[in-house]
């Protein structure tokens, strides 16, 4: 009876203990973040405590900083690209690594998510000599085909998952009810697959907007992406500016997943009904 | 049906599949392909080799120690960092894992927000808590506890506080993933013939959670070997790692096949580690991990 006690009493510390530890991990994440977003709204000249007084002087200033507009305008549209040829190219891989068997599916299901554990300075480099020795420049087009590389994996992870849980009999179905090929994939399979499509699309949007290792190596002469534009800045000072800049950026790659998470919810709320859809 | 071919004939999925993987050939497998030959190439000048084929950089990394000092700090660098990760990583799964708490999803959803932000932010922004104007030293100086600010920036301390703040997440979801994968009357069972929680953890959960604590382990280890951006903005000179020095080596010095050989290196190394881990732990879970 008193070991059973004592073993509870070791379990209730046990617990406090985790919960603790769990909380300081939870503070070490988001301290730094927080005190980013605060001090973008410090008066000082300088980017670091103490706090002098509010100020919202340093967004004006990043409004008319040419530079930095021309880097995020650079940034989302490859963001945008990349989200919207991986979402399609991926999922349609992932449909087809779960419905199909060939010869060589075990390889291409290693192969593909193989970017995603090589470091990215690694792959770099790979393309870089690549592109040096079959004489090409470096391009936009090379940047967005690096960056759909970088996000292919995770997109095909997200849609097979999804997809391990949409039974076939329902395409099947359809296509026994004479819907063609096609059809059958854009009335049945799509629509249950919308969930990791924007989930997909989103995480690509996201590690395209912020990679910078790989982009470094990749950028064409003279194009700065949103982080190397940062990892410029950052080489002179820190600057005020860079703290709103950040927190600009956090509002932009937390914000849109959120309103996208939020949307899906609503979306999906209002379909629930009647919806033939398989829990995962 | 298309004409003439089964259902699920394997030409349709060639041909569903084949953009990823001509993608895949043409900008992974070819470039490191082209990489390794490229260090036999003859470096001649800044930016400038031939063709000519030699083990010159071979020879110039395995006898120079300046480059063993490299890979020897970077594998340090990714196991330390990777243990702490192991170390710390594992409270919170476990607690988000075994918590009654209604809204569980809250505290999934904190680990992921970081993903969402801006690796350089993230990264430059533990200078307003380590540097000479940071958090720390500006409240410390204020209590009157040090007359003048600790130099904690630009430390290799600093560089594996980045590196940990980038990697916790990954860890704490891939435990977490093998928390949920277990059997909860497994440890009903254990608890009802006389364990006390202690041992039904000690004797069940742990080695059940340990393949995600291994493919943690795994993924932090080789991210944080990889990285650039960290050692150049967190640390100083002395604390470069092995990204940093290929960078230096292909866009400072431009001595092309040289930063191909780092490369390889690199890769090879990882790739060593990798496959041992597979080896023992199986691909899925590392997959698991990232999907999760």
């Amino acid at each position: 009876m008193s070991a059973a006690a004592r073993g509870n009493r070791e379990g209730r510390w046990a617990w406090r203990l985790t919960g603790f530890v769990t909380l300081c991990v939870y503070i070490f994440l988001f301290a730094p973040i927080i005190a980013t977003v605060v001090l973008s709204f410090n008066a000082s000249m300088f980017g670091g405590f103490p706090m002098t007084g509010f100020s919202l002087q340093w967004y004006g200033k990043l409004l008319g900083n040419e530079q930095v507009l021309a880097a995020f305008r650079t940034s989302m549209w490859i963001a945008l690209v990349t989200a919207v040829i991986t979402t399609a190219v991926g999922v349609v891989t992932a449909y087809t690594l779960i419905r199909f068997e060939f010869r060589g599916k075990q390889m291409l299901n290693t192969l593909v998510i193989l970017p995603a554990l090589v470091p990215e300075t690694i792959l770099g480099v790979g393309l870089l000599v690549a592109i040096k020795a079959v004489d090409q420049p470096r391009t936009s087009l090379l940047l967005v085909l690096g960056h759909i590389l970088l996000a292919v994996p995770y997109v095909v992870l997200i849609a097979q998952a999804r997809m391990v849980g949409i039974r076939r009999v329902y395409e099947e179905a359809a296509l026994s009810l004479g819907a063609s090929r096609l059809a059958s994939f854009r009335e049945i399979t799509l629509p249950l697959l919308v969930p990791a499509v924007v989930a997909g699309a989103l995480l690509a949007f996201t590690i395209s907007f912020d990679n910078t290792s790989a982009s470094l190596f990749w950028r064409p002469a003279g194009v700065e992406t949103m982080p190397t534009q940062i990892l410029s800045m950052l080489k002179i000072s820190i600057s005020p500016e860079i703290n709103a800049l950040g927190t600009v950026m956090i509002l932009v790659t937390v914000g849109i997943p959120l309103i996208g998470g939020l949307l899906l919810q609503g979306l999906t709320r209002l379909r629930r009904r009647g919806n033939p859809e398989e829990k995962t | 049906m298309t004409r003439g071919w089964t259902l699920y004939d394997p030409r349709l999925a060639w041909i569903l599949v084949a953009p990823v993987l001509l993608l895949l050939i043409f900008f992974l497998l070819l470039p490191i392909a082209v990489m390794a030959v490229y260090t036999f190439f003859t470096f001649v000048t800044a930016g400038v080799e031939t063709s000519a084929l030699t083990l010159a950089n071979w020879h110039e990394f395995l006898t120079d120690a300046y480059y063993h000092g490299f890979l020897i700090k970077t594998l340090r660098v990714g196991a330390v960092t990777a243990l702490i990760c192991g170390v710390l990583g594992y409270f919170p799964a476990y607690f988000i894992w075994a918590t009654t708490f209604k809204h569980k999803w809250l505290l999934l959803l904190l680990l992921i927000v970081p993903f969402w932000i801006s690796f350089t932010i993230r990264t430059f922004s533990w200078i307003h808590i380590l540097g000479e104007q940071g958090l720390i030293n500006v409240t410390l100086l204020k209590l009157g506890l040090i007359d003048q600010p600790m130099q904690m920036l630009y430390t290799e301390g600093a560089v594996i506080m980045g590196l940990l703040h980038f990697l916790l997440p990954y860890m704490i979801l891939n435990v977490y993933v093998s928390l949920e994968g277990i059997d909860r009357t497994l440890i009903a069972a254990a608890r009802s013939m006389g364990c006390t929680s202690a041992q039904a953890f000690r004797e069940v959960t742990l080695p059940l959670s340990l393949p995600g604590l291994a493919a943690g382990l795994l993924l932090c280890f080789v991210l944080a070997a990889g990285s650039y951006v960290t050692p150049q903005l967190l640390g100083s000179g002395r604390d470069a790692l092995f990204g940093n020095l290929i960078y230096d080596t292909i866009m400072g010095q431009l001595n092309w096949p040289m930063g191909a050989t780092l490369s390889i290196v690199l890769f090879v190394v990882l790739g060593c580690f990798a496959a041992l881990y597979t080896r023992y732990m199986g691909m899925s879970q590392i997959v698991k991990g990232l999907g999760g």
